[in-house]
């Protein structure tokens, strides 16, 4: 296994992934009048001294926050205050807060790329133009770079960390896999009678999603599911197409756990043996790994009828207008890029780096079992990447809670996915008329708000 | 009915404290007796099996935190997941801020809430009824849309993020129970010896003082730990008003209730001890409330 | 404790003519004392509660409308969360009395040990929604310490899934013990001052008659407890609409309560005003409730009015 050519790999393929999304920001980029007023401000002049308090949507997990602190950030040359929430609303109702009052803590902001956006939008942003061309000996992914802008002149965050979502199985479960069905190359079907076969065998349901209050099971439908059976995602929200996978989850849901409606992470049912066979995103699943390498396969996420389609995670750096030490957080912004501080995030915390060079080889068995599984996943023949939501702002809870309802409807209460379907898709346009987003891919680019009826 | 007609005024304090001793003692007082204490032990075991398993959980080594069936006898204890999380950076530090958010919050509302309590139990006036209504409304809407606004507030003026700013929004949590409690207090302690007091020159402030205040204060204390829960337990609040420093349950929500499930185990645990502690000083204090029935 | 009920009209304490002569000296007093709670309660309480209301009576774009509440009514788990967390307090309530008033008679029957009863009954008050949600996961999740504890004793072969969304009933039922466990010590303290302050004379006199256990509780203690009954239930039921943390830990997406849902417009899909509408019914469910109980155990005042 050459691993250093495998991370470049990875790399490469995922900063491709992201292009399609890169096009259409250059196109939106015509519409959009250069800097959207986010000015580079120093805020209330503290100087470069004084602690740099970085709040992070990622790492919130207190094991998570320790290893940020212990193994990324401790050889820095300063005093950094890492603040990082369990909950998005949390982090959400900081951010907003200070950004409504114009004031605040934060210097230094660590979050998804459709978490910034918004921020950008509304010009809370610095102009970080600087920073990247600091940086530009590193080989940071010029893709990545580019969606940095989020569509307009000026670079409004440093592209930081990538991740995705794959599968994981207990080994147990292997023996019950389909006749002839290769784990590297399932399809959706092949995963029910997987699942089929293990309730035969064992008289208990050992799927898992993690669909409770602190799972990603949005991102099943968003970034898996929708593009897998329709090609497509919000333009085919009600599609005979999305018909159809409904249909297929509602009937595959027969083989997964009831309980999983309270999984956040499926680390730990996996590790409990609650279930055999769960999707999760990378960063959720890496305990399992990490504690028994032998016990556990990852494995890319299945097909569907329109390819193998999965979702790409990119989270990015960036400096509030109001920070109160806009320069102490430059710095802490180069130093996080450095690949010293990338191989470290990979090998303690399990979000890839995003740099293109050549990186230091010797992985933990955990993470190198979940890279490999994303190599695989991305080199696949028909892979196809669907983006996180963009663009959408505020609307964010909104678009993610109307996948939630339709699971909740369909596949939970039991209704008839196309009547469902229906007044769900109202909602979803509400969503995009009222937050004016286009659509992004695999969706083809429209002008002005998307239009989920196709 | 009759017997409550009979009677128009609180039993006194002192009288509580005389222990029944006239009871016949027979078969059926024995049989009494040991169906008490049987249904004292089944609800001792209700509250107390929960914090034994709890316990069991958090001392529980990781590598067997996810075995089943567990072992309500833990062959291997292990103390890493109680450690780790108390080494966690600045889980120290929001215990202690927790304790001063508790004890500010404490003597505010008791500061505040006492004086409106004793008006309550002891004058007729216009508008107590709306008082009282309004002072428990209050207490009924939910707590985190309350906490939105008010953080915004907050970081205009300058009080995020403070110990003073999470004492403030719980006095305001704590504020209506520190005045129902305390007026019921008040009710309780015998009003003739204060108007004794006032027709023996003393003036109503002197006279609270001398001969309600003391008579009251077991109460205080109770209605004061009372609000310290309250204050101990808001995980909501705090965590909306704080970043940097945050209380131990808003830190502990923040950090952990994504960690893997031996680390919450942990922290639940953690959480737990205080109460244990602070229930245990406090419970002579509690029981002075009640006429030392004990002995 | 005796006489104070909450939201009497005439209001006077026990004996009315002996308040009276204080009210007429001193006017005044009681609106100074009262004044600074007045104040706090005015900066904390009701200026946010008035943002939340206007909120509520507001669209997206700042204009007056019920638009809000509409959208709210029309939610599709607003049915659930309605009958969820009616369901919720209806079962909490008669449960954490019964267990209360058990655990104050137990208290008052003052056994040996008392004082290390009345600790172990009143250790939950200390003990947040946030770590009860953590100490009942632990019981309840599938290969947690109920599913233990019932195979090691065979009354089950396989590990029964109590958490599951397709039993919401099972849910419920776990959030209602977890409650009972954690917020019954409250009522439990109320009740037993309740308890103490009833006279000797009346239990002893009940005796002489030759009244039984039960009778004593129905004709003497129930009757005379009436106000503290009065205050703790008041404040339970407040609180019990107000139940999330345990509903969350317990059952995940699967049930969903009112102060839920009123987190999740505000948090999740980032719109305050449904929030308020929801947290605007939480608070009329409550007053109604409230009003109930008035009028379902009215003091002696009330009684003659």
């Amino acid at each position: 296994m050459a691993r250093p050519a495998m991370i470049h790999r990875f790399a490469a393929l995922f900063a491709a992934a992201a292009l399609g999304l890169a096009a259409c920001d250059g196109a939106q980029q015509t519409t959009g009048p250069g800097p959207t007023g986010g000015q580079p401000t120093t805020g209330p002049t503290e100087g470069a001294g004084g602690p740099i308090t970085f709040l992070s949507s990622q790492f919130g997990p207190v094991e998570e926050q320790e290893k940020v602190r212990n193994d990324v950030l401790a050889n820095f040359d300063g005093e950094v205050e890492f603040v990082a929430f369990a909950e998005s609303a949390q982090f959400q109702d900081r951010l907003q807060a200070e950004a409504q009052a114009g004031s605040g803590d934060i210097s230094v902001l660590g979050a998804l790329h459709g978490d910034l956006d918004p921020l950008a939008a509304d010009g809370l942003l610095s102009d970080l133009s600087d920073v990247a061309s600091d940086l530009s000996g590193l080989g940071i992914s010029d893709e990545y770079l580019e969606l940095g802008k989020l569509g307009t002149g000026q670079q409004q965050y440093i592209p930081w960390i990538q991740a995705t979502y794959i599968m994981v199985a207990r080994n147990e479960a292997l023996e019950y896999l389909p006749d002839g069905a290769d784990i590297n190359d399932l399809t959706w079907d092949q995963l029910t009678e997987w699942g089929a076969n293990i309730t035969t065998a064992t008289g208990e349901r050992k799927l898992g999603f993690p669909a409770g209050e602190d799972g990603l099971l949005h991102r099943l439908f968003q970034g898996h599911l929708y593009p897998a059976y329709t090609g497509l995602v919000n333009t085919a929200f009600a599609s005979a197409d999305a018909v159809t996978m409904w249909t297929w989850l509602k009937n595959t849901w027969q083989y997964v756990n009831p309980q999983s409606t309270t999984y956040g992470f499926m680390q730990e049912p996996l590790q409990s043996g609650e279930v055999w066979v769960a999707w999760d995103h990378v960063a959720r699943l890496i305990n399992a790994l990490e504690a028994d390498p032998e016990g556990f396969t990852a494995f890319p996420v299945p097909e569907g009828p329109r390819g193998r389609a999965f979702m790409p995670v990119l989270a990015g750096l960036s400096i509030p207008t109001w920070a109160p030490n806009p320069d102490g957080g430059k710095d802490l912004i180069r130093f996080l890029l450095q690949p010293e501080q990338q191989v470290a995030t990979l090998r303690s915390l399990a979000f890839f780096p995003v740099l293109t060079g050549e990186l230091p080889g010797d992985l933990p068995p955990g993470v190198r079992a979940e890279q490999e599984a994303v190599a695989a996943q991305l080199g696949s023949d028909n892979a196809l990447p669907a983006l996180l939501p963009v663009g959408l702002g505020d609307q964010n809870g909104a678009y993610n809670q109307v996948f939630k309802d339709a699971f909740q409807q369909i596949v939970i209460e039991g209704q008839d996915p196309a009547a469902a379907l229906a007044p769900l898709e109202t909602q979803l346009q509400e969503v995009f008329d009222t937050s004016g987003a286009p659509c992004w891919a695999p969706d083809p680019v429209s002008d002005g708000a998307c239009q989920v009826g196709g | 009915m009759t017997a409550e007609a009979t009677t128009t005024r609180p039993a006194r304090p002192e009288r509580q404290a005389i222990p029944m001793r006239r009871r016949p003692r027979g078969r059926e007082w024995l049989l009494g007796r040991a169906l008490t204490y049987a249904a004292a032990v089944l609800l001792a075991l209700f509250i107390l099996l929960p914090i034994y398993l709890i316990f069991i959980s958090a001392i529980t080594p990781r590598e067997h935190a996810f075995t089943y069936p567990r072992s309500l006898l833990p062959a291997e204890v292990s103390l890493n997941s109680i450690t780790f999380f108390l080494n966690a950076s600045g889980v120290l530090d929001s215990f202690w801020r927790s304790v001063q958010v508790a004890f500010i919050t404490l003597v505010l509302a008791l500061l505040i809430g006492a004086p409106a309590g004793y008006a309550l139990a002891r004058y007729v006036f216009r508008g107590r009824n709306t008082y009282r209504l309004m002072v428990l409304s209050t207490r009924a809407f939910p707590i985190v849309i309350l906490a939105i606004p008010l953080a915004v507030t907050y970081l205009r003026i300058g009080l995020d993020d403070t110990v003073l700013g999470v004492a403030l929004m719980h006095t305001a949590l704590a504020l209506p129970f520190a005045v129902l409690i305390t007026s019921s207090i008040f009710v309780s302690v015998p009003r003739e010896r204060e108007e004794a007091a006032q027709t023996l020159g003393c003036n109503p402030l002197q006279a609270f003082i001398r001969v309600s205040l003391p008579l009251a204060l077991p109460g205080l204390a109770a209605a004061a730990i009372f609000t310290w829960v309250i204050s101990w337990n808001d995980v909501f609040a705090a965590t909306i008003l704080t970043l940097r420093n945050p209380t131990l349950p808003a830190k502990i929500l923040t950090a952990l209730t994504q960690s893997p499930i031996y680390y919450q185990f942990a922290a639940g645990f953690v959480m737990l001890v205080p109460s244990l502690v602070v229930i245990f000083f406090i419970r002579r204090y509690l029981l002075g409330l009640w006429g030392r029935v004990v002995k | 404790m005796t006489g104070e009920g909450l939201g009497r009209d005439t209001a006077p304490s026990p004996p009315a003519e002996a308040a009276r002569p204080v009210a007429r000296r001193l006017g005044w007093a009681p609106y100074a004392l009262l004044l600074p709670s007045l104040v706090f309660l005015v900066l904390f309480f009701a200026t946010p509660m008035f943002q939340a209301f206007v909120l509520g009576l507001q669209d997206r774009g700042g204009s007056w409308s019920l638009d809000s509440i509409q959208r709210m009514l029309a939610d599709s788990k607003f049915r659930s969360a309605v009958t969820t967390t009616l369901a919720i307090v209806v079962l909490v309530l008669p449960i954490q009395f019964f267990l209360a008033m058990s655990m104050a008679l137990v208290i008052n029957a003052k056994l040996k040990g008392q004082s290390l009863w009345l600790y172990v009954f009143a250790l939950p008050l200390g003990i947040s929604e946030l770590a009860a949600g953590i100490v009942w996961v632990s019981i309840f999740t599938q290969s947690g310490w109920l599913n233990t504890i019932l195979q090691g004793l065979g009354i089950i072969d396989r590990q029964i899934i109590w958490q599951s969304a397709e039993t919401p009933w099972l849910i419920i039922l776990t959030v209602v013990i977890a409650e009972s466990w954690r917020a019954t010590s409250i009522i439990m303290i109320i009740l037993v001052a309740g308890l103490q302050s009833i006279p000797h004379e009346y239990l002893e006199a009940a005796e002489v008659y030759g009244a039984t256990t039960w009778q004593k509780v129905r004709r003497v203690i129930l009757p005379m407890l009436r106000p503290s009954l009065q205050v703790a239930m008041i404040l339970r039921v407040i609180l019990a609409f107000q139940v999330f943390a345990t509903v969350i830990a317990l059952g995940g997406t699967g049930v969903t309560v009112l102060s839920a849902e009123a987190v999740r417009w505000a948090n999740d899909i980032d719109n305050d005003h449904v929030a308020a509408a929801y947290a605007g019914l939480i608070l009329m469910l409550s007053i109604m409730a409230t009003a109930l109980f008035l009028w379902l155990l009215p003091t002696r005042e009330e009684q003659y009015a």
